[in-house]
């Protein structure tokens, strides 16, 4: 009785959680795939119709948005690449007893709403705001200069709002590796900059891969910097699918964009996964 | 021992040492810059909160005043989103907490069927696109026919939260020594007891973040509540709102508080076992 009881138990512990994750997670992107192949319209009801002229409709109407959320998602994640190394780097290596200090001023803006803190750059950024005012005022920037609603500022706040999550797996990276391997490449005469090409980045390379994981996706999806920093010329794929879900009501549409987009994002991150030679994305990930 | 700083070798030639020293102020500088630019939009909310605009808009200096601190709560609508806001959190976050220390704590202690296909949803959780969950969510409630509302949108918190809970409570369970159980169960405590009395309280720091985190991601949730909302407003969803017309202070001045609350709690909990980890 007691054995059958123990072998119960974890079942029982993970009934309530599972269920919800498979009635709230897995259930609806089932939802979502069978009705970006139904037709009709929200008064009369949907049907199932095999209907994949949505898809193409979709990706001919929306291509230009498509492709340029990916570009503004890749240049954003080359960008916090190249600009969290650095950080990760020096607090891993030189933050000494400071670490967890530097490490909380990295993520201090997430105890600031996301929006909110988006807006406050759109206040910053605005043509006659405090930064560009006294510019123009100085002779320094011409009258009809601006940041805002270009894709300088969309990609400038994409980059402010994801640099925490490209910075911490790099950081966790670093921290993972014993200096005394550091200190055995130096006694054998490696220059500064082979012990980083050939020790430090490949030791580094699983959390380059997380950081990318955890900002190129979430980036090319994102709406809300190209709906506050950006103009009708930024317009993202996210603002696309929110307005024909929200506004238009044109779920199949929605579903279709969304379930393609996915399925670009997830074969980015897969033929990622084989450039580099991980052979265990989820290992990688999870860590 | 990974926490140690990198000893520089003293057989270095001295150019070389220079150069190494030039560079680590070089990244120090920089480190401190990118700081630096991180806060430079909180500072602002701060500072406007303080601000006397003549205008809807509040973006330029105008002089000081302490009035919407006074008048934190004259929006009705804007502060009955922040109660709205605040009341899914608490919700949803408690539920997360019970739901995903279960998972955490099954897939931390045993080795069952079907653990391997759980840790592959909730990591498909923690890194889908939050688009993709929202719309797919709005699908289901719309095939389904439920109304869109507070429990709509406390239904998806409970659900991209609860990972992040078992995540959490699964890294502390598998650190526990297990021989303290088996201690209890030596002096004849049953499986029951020994999980409330023993088990229970060593996990409980763990319980508490992955809460706390279930919290913070639900109330700045935007973008999965923005699909699974209806008319139902909350504190993100007002300012998102708003942002055509110009923000009152008052959303600065909520701004402020909130980070302020947040950090507070930060400080005192990262104290609390800094010092509980020198007593033992």
């Amino acid at each position: 009785m007691n054995r059958v009881k123990r072998t119960l138990a974890p079942y029982l512990l993970v009934l309530p959680g599972g269920l919800w994750l498979l009635l709230f997670f897995v259930v609806p992107m089932v939802t979502m795939f069978s009705l970006s192949l139904q037709q009709g319209d929200i008064v009369n009801g949907y049907v199932f119709t095999g209907h994949w002229q949505t898809y193409v409709d979709a990706i001919s109407n929306y291509q230009t948005q498509l492709i340029r959320s990916l570009v503004y998602g890749l240049i954003t994640t080359v960008a916090l690449v190249v600009m969290s190394f650095p950080v990760a780097y020096w607090i891993a290596f030189y933050g000494g007893k400071r670490k967890s200090t530097y490490l909380f001023l990295i993520l201090l803006p997430f105890f600031v709403s996301f929006v909110l803190r988006t807006i406050s750059w759109r206040q910053i950024l605005t043509d006659d705001g405090m930064l560009l005012h006294p510019l123009k005022e100085a002779g320094l920037l011409s009258p009809g200069f601006h940041i805002l609603g270009t894709s300088y500022a969309v990609i400038f706040g994409l980059i402010y709002n994801f640099l925490p999550f490209m910075v911490l797996p790099i950081y966790v990276a670093l921290e993972r590796i014993d200096p005394r391997v550091v200190e055995a490449a130096r006694d054998l005469y490696a220059k500064p900059l082979t012990v980083f090409r050939k020790v430090v980045f490949p030791l580094a390379l699983p959390g380059v891969f997380a950081g990318v994981l955890m900002t190129f996706v979430p980036a090319s999806s994102d709406y809300v910097n190209s709906g506050v920093l950006g103009s009708s010329s930024t317009t993202m794929i996210g603002q696309v699918v929110q307005a024909q879900a929200l506004a238009n009501s044109n779920y199949p549409m929605a579903s279709a964009l969304s379930f393609f987009l996915m399925a670009v994002l997830l074969t980015g991150v897969f033929i990622y996964a084989r450039v580099l030679g991980t052979e265990d994305v989820m290992n990688a990930a999870a860590r | 021992m990974t926490t140690q700083t990198l000893e520089r070798p003293t057989s270095a030639p001295a150019a070389q040492r220079r150069r190494r020293l030039t560079g680590e102020r070089a990244m120090f500088l920089y480190t401190w810059l990118i700081i630096a630019w991180l806060v430079v939009p909180i500072l602002i909310m701060i500072v406007f909160g303080f601000n006397d605009p003549k205008g809807r808009y509040n973006q330029t200096w105008q002089g000081f005043t302490l009035k919407w601190y006074k008048d934190v709560f004259a929006i009705s609508d804007l502060t009955s989103a922040l109660v709205i806001s605040l009341g899914i959190a608490v919700v949803s976050s408690l539920l997360a907490g019970a739901l995903g220390t279960g998972i955490g704590y099954a897939l931390g202690r045993y080795r069952f069927r079907g653990a391997d296909g759980l840790n592959l949803v909730m990591f498909a959780t923690m890194s889908s696109p939050e688009l993709i969950m929202g719309i797919s969510l709005l699908t289901l409630f719309v095939s389904a026919g439920i109304g869109l509302g507070a429990v709509t949108i406390t239904i998806a918190h409970v659900m991209f939260s609860i990972s992040f809970v078992s995540t959490v409570v699964r890294a502390r369970v598998i650190t526990l020594d297990r021989s303290i159980e088996e201690a209890a169960a030596d002096l004849g405590a049953g499986p029951w007891t020994t999980f409330w009395k023993v088990t229970f309280p060593i996990i409980l720091p763990a319980v508490f973040s992955g809460v706390m985190l279930a919290f913070a991601l639900s109330i700045d949730d935007f973008v999965v509540t923005n699909f699974t909302a209806g008319t139902t407003v909350t504190f993100p969803l007002w300012i998102w709102g708003a942002t055509r017309v110009g923000l009152p202070p008052q959303v600065n001045v909520m701004g402020t508080l909130i980070f302020a609350a947040g950090i507070l709690i930060a400080v005192v909990t990262n104290l609390r076992s800094r010092s509980k980890a020198k007593r033992s």
